[in-house]
């Protein structure tokens, strides 16, 4: 079969085979979570409820502050204790509501099972999108109903999921697929109703051949294609998902839907299509916690809010004083070093690798090799962003195209001389748009 | 040689000889026709400053500020690393109303043996690129990242990094021009008038057990020293003793009395560490 993928990009070793057959343990329930305010992109919610109220899981406990921006939901039932900042992914202090446990659940949830599919029309469709609180779950957390409300003249053609995972070390979208492909099969469903589009494609990549076979079984009779795609990073990046799914290339500097495409990870579909089953909110995920400083590797579902700390220690611990600690994939997420962040909607794992598997190098001067040239999937010059950036020149940084960088890290990984390119172009573009809003 | 090559000799030469005529000529009547009347001034406000086109002042280069002097843009005293500026006043014919001269001084003492890091930030070398992750890896959110942002871009050497991860000032290379305290993204570096020699060498606004868990020569914000200062020179700003450079008189008596030896006086102790 020919496997369908995208140009250049990079075959970093996938580490999945600690937790890929592992079935997912629901995590217990945590003593207290923290539950920033922004854990999505856009306008940070506006909480609705106060210091001492009394909650129980799935009680939405803050709105939705426009447009671009989502409610939150309790993830666990007992006492609102605090809204503060708190320590949050992103190293900033974050307001948050932290609720204190009373390590019981309701009887009854909370909430209540919507109309059925077939009842509801795609504009309701896109508003349980927001109450349900879905955002991205595949690590960016775009609010999910924005990208079903195309802008003017633009229509939704394609809809399609992600589920490449192609960053190295998780495994908790293959398990999902494995073990959840219905909820992920009626997400969709929903998607396809809510973009009025008859066709839903999924992307799998094809070291996951357990994952399309139940994903053929959940959708057998429905009108959905599963694509093979081939092992290779980063082929989960949507406009990477795009060009190997349609052959349409996102032009640079534009969203998805500009080719008439709209991508979502296969975990925000079945948090879709547990919703429209049950009517529970987005208050849980699974995650992966796994890497060579880990104890006992876990798929896991937990409830959002959760301490790292909870988990890890859930996981046995650490098997030596850790080198580094990762929240989502090692590509992409950001290292951290304390326990107390929480669990948000777009954190797909936590990857703790040994002092010895981190090494501090020492990079040197670009040596002109273009070796990123090659690894860059978005056909970008990464070799000159880092020259340039390194020295602050930012008017030519932009010339260049630099805010068209989706900040895979390819360049960086395939770096002989060991620059650290992603972290000079993020810095950049940090620069340019703050450059931009102050005018 | 012929006389038919002699012939060709000669005419190149001739025609050459011509071509040299007529082009000087036209240049000659050019410089004459074409000339761009420029202010004598500027080539004399130019040879009074200081040469080094840092872009301290903010002008590209020396020549740039002196067309700005000329031009009533800028102030005679705009140069920052001039330290007389009465003879550019004088071409100007105006009052010479100088700034003081200043020195730049690094107000944090938190080094690597007095301070703690939360993690080892592996990545870009520079002061910026660690600050804007989490903060940076030191123990204090305000003190010095020890990256040596400040002394890669002070054009006059007048800046290393001490084995304590901490920039040293020779007072005597630096001429306040002002480019590390642009550079240092924690603003640590503050420019201050030559001969006051008495600086709080602390930056943070941390309540004192907070300072005292993380840094050895914090501030703690005791208030000692506001109290001993016969001219008081020294405030507390939010939790952060604060000199008055104008109104201290180098008397030293907080320099003794600060319990966490945050304030120093005699600027000896940073040429001792070079």
């Amino acid at each position: 079969m020919r496997l369908r993928t995208f140009k250049k990009g990079i075959h970093p070793p996938g580490y999945k085979e600690r937790t890929a057959s592992l079935p997912v343990e629901v995590l217990p329930l945590p003593r207290q979570v923290v539950l920033p305010l922004r854990q999505h992109i856009g306008a940070p919610a506006e909480p609705i409820v106060k210091v001492g109220d009394a909650v129980v899981t799935g009680q939405k406990i803050a709105e939705a502050n426009g447009k671009v921006s989502l409610p939150l939901h309790a993830s666990i039932s007992g006492k609102v204790v605090a809204i503060e900042p708190r320590p949050h992914v992103s190293g900033a202090l974050v307001p948050a509501i932290v609720i204190e446990g009373d390590s019981a659940e309701p009887d009854v949830p909370a909430w209540q099972a919507p109309p059925r599919l077939e009842e509801l029309s795609a504009g309701q469709l896109i508003e349980l999108m927001k109450e349900a609180g879905l955002a991205g779950m595949g690590g960016a957390a775009f609010p999910t109903h924005v990208k079903y409300d195309p802008p003017p003249g633009k229509k939704i053609e394609y809809v399609l999921l992600n589920g490449a995972e192609c960053e190295p070390y998780l495994t908790c979208d293959h398990r999902l697929m494995v073990e959840r492909a219905d909820d992920i099969i009626l997400g969709l469903m929903g998607m396809l109703k809510a973009a009025q589009v008859s066709k839903g494609l999924i992307g799998v990549e094809a070291n996951k051949p357990d994952a399309v076979a139940a994903l053929e079984k959940a959708a057998s009779g429905l009108p959905v294609e599963i694509l093979p795609l081939k092992v290779k990073y980063p082929q989960g990046e949507e406009r990477m998902l795009i060009y190997a799914a349609t052959g349409r290339v996102v032009p640079a500097g534009a969203l998805p839907i500009e080719v008439g495409a709209v991508v979502n990870n296969v975990a925000t579909a079945a948090a879709f299509g547990e919703y429209l089953r049950t009517g529970k909110p987005l208050i849980s995920r699974l995650i992966t916690v796994t890497g060579a400083g880990i104890k006992n590797p876990k798929n896991l579902e937990v409830r959002l809010g959760t301490l790292v700390e909870d988990v890890i220690n859930y996981c046995g611990g650490f098997t030596e004083p850790p080198g580094r600690i990762i929240l989502g994939g090692p590509m992409t997420g950001p290292a951290q070093y304390r326990l107390d962040l929480p669990i948000m909607k777009g954190t797909s794992g936590i990857v703790v690798q040994t002092r010895a598997e981190v090494d501090k190098p020492d990079y040197g001067p670009c040596i002109r090799c273009g070796k990123c040239v090659d690894a860059c999937p978005y056909n970008a010059l990464p070799n000159i962003f880092g020259l340039y950036a390194e020295y602050d020149r930012l008017p030519e940084v932009e010339k260049y195209g630099i805010l068209d960088c989706r900040e895979c890290g390819s360049c960086a990984y395939v770096c002989p001389s060991r620059r650290p390119l992603l972290q000079l172009i993020k810095d950049a573009k940090r620069k340019i748009m703050a450059s931009r809003k102050n005018g | 040689m012929g006389a038919e090559s002699m012939q060709i000799v000669l005419n190149s030469v001739l025609v050459l000889a011509l071509l040299g005529v007529l082009f000087g000529i036209g240049l000659a009547v050019a410089s004459r026709k074409l000339k761009v009347e420029s202010d004598p001034r500027i080539d004399e406000v130019e040879a009074l400053l200081p040469g080094a086109n840092c872009g301290g002042c903010g002008y590209p280069g020396c020549r740039g500020l002196a067309e700005a002097i000329v031009a009533g843009a800028a102030p005679v005293d705009a140069c920052p690393v001039n330290k007389d500026c009465a003879p550019i006043a004088q071409v100007m014919g105006v009052e010479a109303n100088c700034r003081l001269p200043q020195v730049a001084r690094v107000r944090c003492a938190g080094g690597k043996n007095e301070t703690e890091q939360r993690f080892i930030y592996i990545g870009v070398e520079d002061c910026a690129a660690a600050h804007s992750l989490a903060g940076g890896p030191k123990s204090c959110i305000y003190g010095c990242l020890g990256l040596g942002s400040c002394a890669k871009v002070c054009p006059f050497d007048a800046i290393v990094m001490s084995d304590n991860g901490l920039p040293v000032i020779n007072e005597e290379k630096c001429t306040g021009c002002g480019l590390c305290v642009k550079a240092c993204p924690r603003n640590i570096i503050t420019l201050w008038p030559v001969g006051k020699k008495v600086t709080v060498l602390c930056m943070s606004h941390d309540k004192g057990p907070q300072v005292r868990k993380i840094c050895k020569v914090g501030c703690i914000a005791c208030g000692i020293c506001v109290k001993q200062c016969p001219v008081k020179a020294i405030a507390m700003d939010d939790n952060l003793a604060v000199i008055d450079p104008q109104l201290c008189t180098n008397c030293g008596l907080c320099v003794e009395k600060c319990p966490m030896k945050t304030i120093k006086g005699e600027i000896k102790q940073e040429r001792e560490a070079i």
